[in-house]
């Protein structure tokens, strides 16, 4: 109830009416800047110039064809895992069960793919594609049914499925489906030449980024041109309104899930299927976990997610690029952790004014 | 005579566009149980958190022991005495009853619960207010906590005990104990203040009854020397003006009827208990009754909203499944809910996405993919022909005004040309011109045949728009008349639950 000393402050946090447009475009970009001002500090308290670690970095990332190559490598997983993760999100179905989702798409594909060898690639890739989609569609059902059936919060479900998913595979590569020619290495036999993504221009880019190209459209198009989309938006918005409006709420949790598991599967499925050609221990260095920064970053429009992944596909490829002159490897991980640290904060910024000066002409007041 | 406890003079207090005290006096003595009887929005509340130190009065004085008082936070108010029991209460769920008295305690940093404990439970045997210390909050009945609430007051020595509709949660028998703590409190020389509008309520209970009206003070009596009927007058006594100015309607089939309808509210205690009544085409029924008496229950079983116990609804011969949304809709009920902001329009889209919330599955606008363009033009057409301003067609809808909320969300009720249609409270918080259009726009719709349900608390809106009034009380019906056979003080008396006639059709 001590509500008196708020009324007497000389800086107050003003609820706006409308979220801020110019701040939905300055926060990100001040965040990443704040970012790597404190990434500065450590790097340079560890014995680092940071400036020439950040140069580094950047050449690293977009300094030559190769660099350029890699990032968009990294930057795929995390495009269609982000994606999955949005659509979820815009429902408030807090999904952060990307990287089993992954590691289960993952497994689905290398099951065709190990199990059907003689398959011609244009069977085995579709094959592949459906598999991963289906395994990881099926494993995010799990929590979604749980979900929709008893209200089971989703947020522990879909996390603690992580841990199965992960394990799941190591099982496998650490026992039945090891190579047995593979020198006792956590690894599967390699895939058949039918099972591989095909390249473009000669490097590693795989067709995985046709795949989250065309997620990201049809993903538009769905949200914002169908009856389905309309639906999607309406319960995220509110619950209540689209109760009134007799959508099927359920229904919605389900198959939103499944779609949202099913990008996440195909993210797995180009993994295995354009850069490992196998299946193997740690398929994912936990694309899952930053494609949900990814996702917020990007406020969950497709499109942005597509470029967002981009920049945190260079800040993985310039993290390795530094590597080799000692900086340690979880600079990364803090610059990451960095970055949503101060966009989460900056959030607040627009929704919120802040007004200086005493409290004039509120509610309670004259 | 001697001081009172509690004076408040002159008090007034205004929000924007609203008055909602002018000039309020009100005098409490020690030793008296004293009820703030009025309608919904009559200034009881606001009044009461003028005297907790929740808002500040623009003008007015306030005495407590015939000490001017000056609260400017809650805190002040706690400490001249003066505690309050909101409707919701404000306890801590997974804590116990001890640690819950202690909350907001001053003193050192030592806590001895035992020797709090101890003394939770003197108050509890002194004042009868049976519960156990070591009883988690959400362990206990609704009415158990409400004692917590109280002890909470007691051991702060509180002097002035507020309740905030006291009974409106409780059982029959809950209300009963609660009534002799309460006496048990003033003997022992507080004073002590309900707030109500159930006329049994203050019988029971009051020694003393000031009744609001429209932000004002009517008068102070004694229950001792009143009676119901002139309590009544008292609270509703209003003069109608302009009643008869709409055409005579043109009556049709039963397109709405319901039979022996039981229905729970959200506790799951009886909210709606055993209701019938139908509904033809091209009139307005209206239900008058204060808020909180089944109405929402009763509006939200009939939208699909919510499930029902027992009983049916039919609506143009067709019996609904309960609890279904859609076929409501399908079945041609339009409804406008109390809340229209969150339940009956989507706050953060704009006003073309709400428009075909129930729209957008119909084949006219494309199959699977939904033709935006033409959805565009449609909405359009109704934001211009229903005269709903507003900034741009895509801002979010929450930027409106309430008479511009309202008006959109009757654009897409009516449009969708529906045979029955639910509104409560249509007009509440809108301006005299926004709820002028709120009429025309029902009245002409009756005029095409619409059967229209009209939920109400506002006595002149009833009587403009009704055919017929029905009023509701405790989750029955206390009367169904005509409307040219009703007369205010009947109404009022049927709302407080003191009469009933008519009922059976």
């Amino acid at each position: 109830m001590a509500v008196s000393s708020a009324t007497r402050s000389f800086i107050r946090w003003e609820k706006r009416l409308q979220p801020s447009r110019i701040m939905s475009v300055i926060v990100p970009v001040v965040s990443v800047i704040l970012a790597l001002i404190i990434g500065a500090f450590f790097l340079s308290a560890t014995g680092f110039e940071p400036l020439k670690v950040y140069e580094k970095m950047f050449n690293g990332a977009f300094g030559s064809r190769y660099g350029i190559s890699e990032t968009i490598v990294k930057a795929v997983p995390l495009m269609l895992a982000g994606l999955g993760i949005s659509v979820a999100f815009r429902m408030l179905l807090w999904n952060i069960g990307a990287e089993g989702q992954l590691y289960m798409g993952a497994f689905g594909a290398s099951w065709v793919a190990l199990t059907f060898p003689q398959l011609p690639a244009y069977i085995m890739l579709p094959a592949m594609f459906f598999a991963g989609c289906l395994m990881g569609g099926l494993w995010a059902l799990i929590p979604a049914f749980f979900r929709a059936k008893w209200e089971v919060n989703e947020v522990i479900t879909t996390l603690m499925l992580n841990y199965v998913a992960i394990f799941w595979v190591d099982y496998l590569v650490y026992g039945p489906w090891k190579d047995p020619e593979g020198f006792n290495f956590p690894l599967t036999a390699s895939f058949s030449e039918a099972a591989t993504l095909p390249t473009i221009f000669g490097t590693r880019v795989h067709l995985g980024l046709i795949f989250a190209l065309v997620s990201a459209l049809v993903l538009a198009v769905i949200l914002w041109h169908t009856r389905w989309g309309y639906e999607i938006r309406v319960i995220g918005e509110s619950a209540r309104a689209a109760h009134y409006a007799g959508i099927n709420i359920k229904r919605n949790i389900m198959l939103v899930m499944f779609l949202s598991g099913a990008l996440a599967g195909l993210a797995g499925m180009s993994e295995v299927a354009g850069i490992a050609h196998r299946l193997q221990h740690g398929i994912s260095p936990g694309y899952g976990y930053t494609a949900i920064i990814v996702a917020w970053l990007a406020k969950l429009h497709p499109f942005m997610i597509i470029l967002v992944s981009f920049f945190f596909g260079a800040l993985i490829v310039g993290g390795y690029s530094v590597q080799i002159s000692g900086v340690p490897a979880a600079t990364v991980s803090m610059l990451q952790g960095a970055i949503l640290f101060f966009l989460l904060g900056g959030e607040l910024l627009t929704y919120y004014r802040i007004r200086f000066g005493p409290k004039v002409g509120d509610v309670n007041g004259k | 005579m001697q001081t009172p406890l509690v004076e408040m003079k002159g008090i007034s207090k205004s929000f924007p566009g609203v008055v909602a005290n002018d000039d309020v006096n009100l005098v409490v003595h020690a030793g008296e149980v004293h009820a703030l009887l009025g309608e919904n929005g009559a200034g009881k509340s606001t009044l009461m958190s003028i005297l907790t130190g929740l808002y500040r009065p623009d003008k007015g004085e306030i005495y407590i022991d015939g000490r001017k008082v000056n609260f400017r936070s809650p805190r002040d108010a706690i400490t001249s005495g003066i505690g309050m029991v909101h409707q919701h209460f404000r306890l801590v769920a997974p804590f116990t009853v001890t640690e819950n008295v202690a909350l907001g305690l001053k003193g050192g940093l030592r806590l001895n619960l035992n020797k709090l404990a101890q003394e939770i439970e003197d108050i509890s045997n002194d004042y009868g207010l049976e519960v156990d210390p070591k009883a988690r909050i959400w362990q206990l009945s609704v009415g158990e906590q409400q004692r917590v609430e109280i002890i909470k007051l007691l051991y702060r020595q509180a002097k002035v005990l507020i309740l905030d509709e006291p009974t409106a949660v409780l059982t029959p028998q809950e209300a009963r104990d609660l009534y002799l703590t309460l006496k048990q409190m003033a003997v022992r020389g507080c004073a002590v203040i309900f707030i109500t509008h159930k006329m049994q309520e203050v019988m029971e209970a009051a020694d003393t009854i000031t009744i609001l009206r429209a932000g004002k003070t009517v008068a102070t009596v004694e229950k001792s020397e009143t009676n119901e009927e002139e309590l009544a007058r008292l609270m509703v006594g209003r003069e109608l003006a302009g009643i008869m100015d709409k055409p005579k309607a043109k009556k049709g089939d039963n397109a709405l009827e319901i039979k022996n309808l039981e229905v729970l509210n959200d506790k799951g205690l009886p909210a709606v208990k055993g209701i019938s009544l139908s509904v033809t085409s091209g009139e307005i029924l209206g239900i008058a009754g204060v808020a909180g008496n089944g109405q929402r229950e009763l509006a939200e079983a009939i939208a699909g909203l919510r499930t029902y116990q027992k009983g049916t609804i039919t609506v143009e011969g067709k019996k609904l499944v309960k609890g279904n949304p859609l076929e409501v809709i399908n079945a041609g009920i339009g409804y406008v809910p109390e809340d229209r902001l969150g339940t009956g329009l989507v706050p953060n889209l704009g006003a073309v996405d709400n428009l075909i919330l129930k729209e957008y599955r119909r084949p006219r606008w494309g199959k699977t993919l939904i033709n935006n363009r033409a959805v565009r033009l449609w909405a359009r057409k109704l934001v211009e022909s229903f005269d709903v301003k507003m900034a741009e067609l895509d801002a979010p809808v929450k930027m409106m005004s309430g008479g511009n909320l309202q008006k959109l969300l009757l654009a897409r009720e009516i449009s969708a040309k529906p045979s029955v249609l639910v509104a409560v409270y249509p007009t509440r918080g809108l301006d005299v011109g926004a709820t002028e259009t709120v009429y025309r726009l029902l009245l002409e719709q009756r005029s095409k045949g619409m059967a229209i349900l009209l939920i109400s608390e506002d006595l002149e809106e009833i009587f403009r728009l009704s055919d017929r009034i029905a009023v509701m009380y405790e989750g029955k019906l206390m009367g169904l008349m005509d409307t040219k056979n009703a007369g205010v003080e009947d109404l009022g008396m049927m709302m407080a639950g003191v009469k009933r006639m008519g009922v059976g059709a």
